[in-house]
């Protein structure tokens, strides 16, 4: 079974967090990665950098430009990431814009994300559609879950086809923002999370944006699965280099 | 085979939208309603009346006596320079404001690089009494002061991109990211023949008044609505696709593209994105763009601010892959030396996007009996200080 769909049947909230690939040093990947696992998180989504990344804000683009100007590049990427199932047992998402894959080759991209023992992919420019029709089978084939984005202004009509196309979990995107741009939720916002959690979708979800510490995080996934972070992880890898990370995550964590 | 948009949004296998899902609702409602509101009467009888009353159209279609004797064939201009507001971007801002307005909108978005949209859009906004966010690279606010005044007193505000590398392609990134916090009360006037579907087909059809008036004016002056050759300057490719529109499924008329070849094709500081662009995805649409082999967009070079674009409408796209359209590149001196000679011969001082295309007569020949149809996109007043420092004025 997907390791992305094993964590999801275990029983208690999941924490997921995000992470710009080569930042803030270029040989950090590996080691950001094994500490996540070892403080005790479920999910580790590595961003591969881009130079226009749309969908984010200026946290994590200036990451992204600071690892491009590290060097960092998808075939580093995977190099870096050679071996790492040795190291952990953690579901691995790679995020990030279609455009470095396409010019990979998407099929050559999908087969050293299996080789390597990647999980699933987030692309947040690659529209459902598109993936239906032209790369659905491709990402298959190589065993990838494909996670989508749904926002406060997503039809339920769409919500439901995003569900039918999907296998995994749905990546709730919090509020109308870019990532790094909210402050708290509001009533608003919960009650959208409660619109969606009483949809009863077959995948679970996962909510995404605006989630930065223990309060945001319970907040989030008081009627959703799991919670992600990305913005206020690569603030304090910013603050703080990749060394402190598991006193980042028990702060989340720290449930009990 | 048509050169059109088809039902899927696509330019052969350019176009598309590749958009992050929180755009989707916006590009929806857009893609679902801009035809039947550009079929209504009301529309099509407002847009009309503003592009003759406001904008001034029609514009001439004016024949270079002096330059076609130079250059031994027939040269029309079509004059898009004497548009208010100095170039042809307000057809497509009068349209779009319009849509706006239909769509129930309130706030108006827009990406500039030289300012030249920027300051369109701001005019139309404040023809209409609608609030105007003007995204600008911080790099660009500096090197085009005049504009941003312009701007400024017409009611807009201006932001600066401050992002990556601080020029048009970061304005139109902060642009989008704005439309994304914004979801529900704004309009994004995207510029050019770029961008998700609908947005290429849509500004082509607002620019494609410049072909409609082509045809009626040729007709008049030579009997016959084709010219042999239609040319045009392409950056993202606005004119370019408003001059060719109505001559893209006439394999009579030869469509001729001029790139900002920069400093020279292979310096490294090109815009010559059909030379050195490979099929990628850039602000939503799949078409030609510069990047690096691993799929970074890098940044482009031009003298002229309005060619400064690392990508191409994705109708030009599928115009240059399929041999459709004839794709030149000029450099810098090339298109300076061109513009001064028009000031010369013509008494019209071009903007130097425009200059781009008039150089190629230098090296393209024509027969003497051919007619060449050449869209002069805009007036060169914005550029004064580039002319001045480049020949020492």
């Amino acid at each position: 079974m997907n390791r992305i769909n094993k964590k999801l049947q275990e029983d208690h909230k999941l924490l997921s967090i995000y992470f710009t690939a080569g930042y803030p040093d270029f040989e950090d990947t590996v080691k950001i990665i094994v500490d996540l696992e070892k403080s005790g998180v479920d999910f580790i989504e590595i961003g591969l950098p881009f130079s226009d990344p749309l969908a984010d804000g200026p946290t994590i683009q200036e990451s992204s430009t600071k690892a491009l100007k590290n060097g960092m590049t998808t075939s580093k990427l995977f190099q870096q990431l050679k071996g790492i199932r040795d190291k952990v047992e953690i579901p691995l998402i790679i995020m990030g814009y279609f455009n470095p894959m396409l010019q990979y080759g998407v099929e050559k991209f999908c087969q050293e994300c299996q080789e390597i023992g990647i999980d699933g992919l987030i692309i947040p420019d690659l529209p459902v559609d598109v993936y239906h029709e032209e790369y659905k089978e491709l990402f298959e084939k190589y065993g990838l879950r494909n996670i989508f984005l749904i926002t406060p202004q997503t039809s339920e009509e769409r919500i439901k086809y995003i569900d039918s196309v999907s296998d995994g979990f749905i990546y709730m995107v919090s509020s109308a923002s870019v990532t790094g741009s909210t402050s708290g939720f509001g009533e608003e916002t919960k009650s959208y999370f409660k619109r969606i959690s009483d949809l009863q979708l077959k995948n679970p979800q996962i909510v995404g944006f605006g989630i930065k510490d223990k309060e945001t995080f319970n907040q989030a996934t008081q009627y959703a699965k799991g919670a992600i972070i990305g913005s206020a992880f690569i603030k304090h890898l910013n603050e703080h280099g990749s060394s402190k990370i598991a006193s980042f995550v028990e702060n989340v964590k720290a449930l009990t | 085979m048509s050169y059109q948009v088809n039902e899927k949004g696509y330019y052969g296998e350019f176009g598309g939208a590749y958009i992050p899902e929180m755009l989707y609702p916006n590009v929806e409602e857009l893609r679902s309603r801009y035809l039947d509101i550009m079929k209504e009467e009301s529309f099509q009888k407002e847009f009309k009346e503003l592009l003759k009353e406001y904008v001034g159209r029609p514009t001439p279609l004016y024949y270079a006596k002096r330059f076609s004797e130079k250059y031994r064939t027939k040269v029309y201009l079509k004059r898009e320079d004497l548009c208010h507001t100095g170039a042809h971007k307000v057809n497509n801002t009068i349209g779009q404001i319009l849509m706006a307005q239909k769509l129930g909108k309130k706030r108006i978005i827009a990406e500039t690089g030289a300012g030249q949209h920027g300051v369109a859009t701001a005019t139309v906004c404040a023809l209409m009494g609608m609030e105007c966010i003007v995204y600008m690279g911080e790099i660009d606010i500096e090197r085009q002061a005049p504009n941003v005044a312009r701007m400024k007193m017409l009611g807009a505000r201006v932001v600066p991109a401050k992002s990556g590398s601080k020029t048009l392609k970061d304005a139109t990134n902060e642009a989008i990211r704005d439309w994304i916090n914004n979801p529900v009360d704004t309009h994004y006037i995207i510029g050019s023949v770029v961008g998700p579907h609908p947005y290429p087909d849509m500004v082509a059809r607002f620019q494609a008044v410049i072909s409609e008036e082509i045809k009626n004016q040729l007709t008049e002056k030579e009997g016959k609505e084709d010219p042999d050759f239609i040319v045009a300057c392409v950056g993202g490719g606005s004119n370019a696709a408003g001059a060719y529109y109505h001559y893209l499924d006439n394999p009579e008329v030869g469509i001729i593209a001029v790139e900002a070849a920069g400093k020279g094709i292979d310096s490294g500081e090109s815009a010559a994105t059909s030379a050195l662009g490979k099929a990628g995805i850039i602000h939503g649409s799949k078409t030609l763009l510069m990047q690096t082999g691993d799929g970074q967009i890098t940044e482009p070079y031009s003298i002229s601010a309005g060619l400064d674009y690392p990508g191409v409408g994705p109708m030009h796209a599928n115009l240059f892959t399929s041999g459709r359209g004839e794709f030149i590149s000029v450099t810098d001196e090339d298109a300076m030396k061109a513009g001064l000679e028009l000031a010369k011969l013509e008494g019209i001082i071009p903007a130097i996007e425009t200059s781009h295309a008039l150089a190629i007569f230098e090296t393209r020949k024509f027969k003497e009996d051919d007619i060449v149809v050449v869209n002069l996109s805009g007036r060169g007043d914005k550029d004064l200080n580039t002319y001045i420092e480049y020949f020492n004025l």
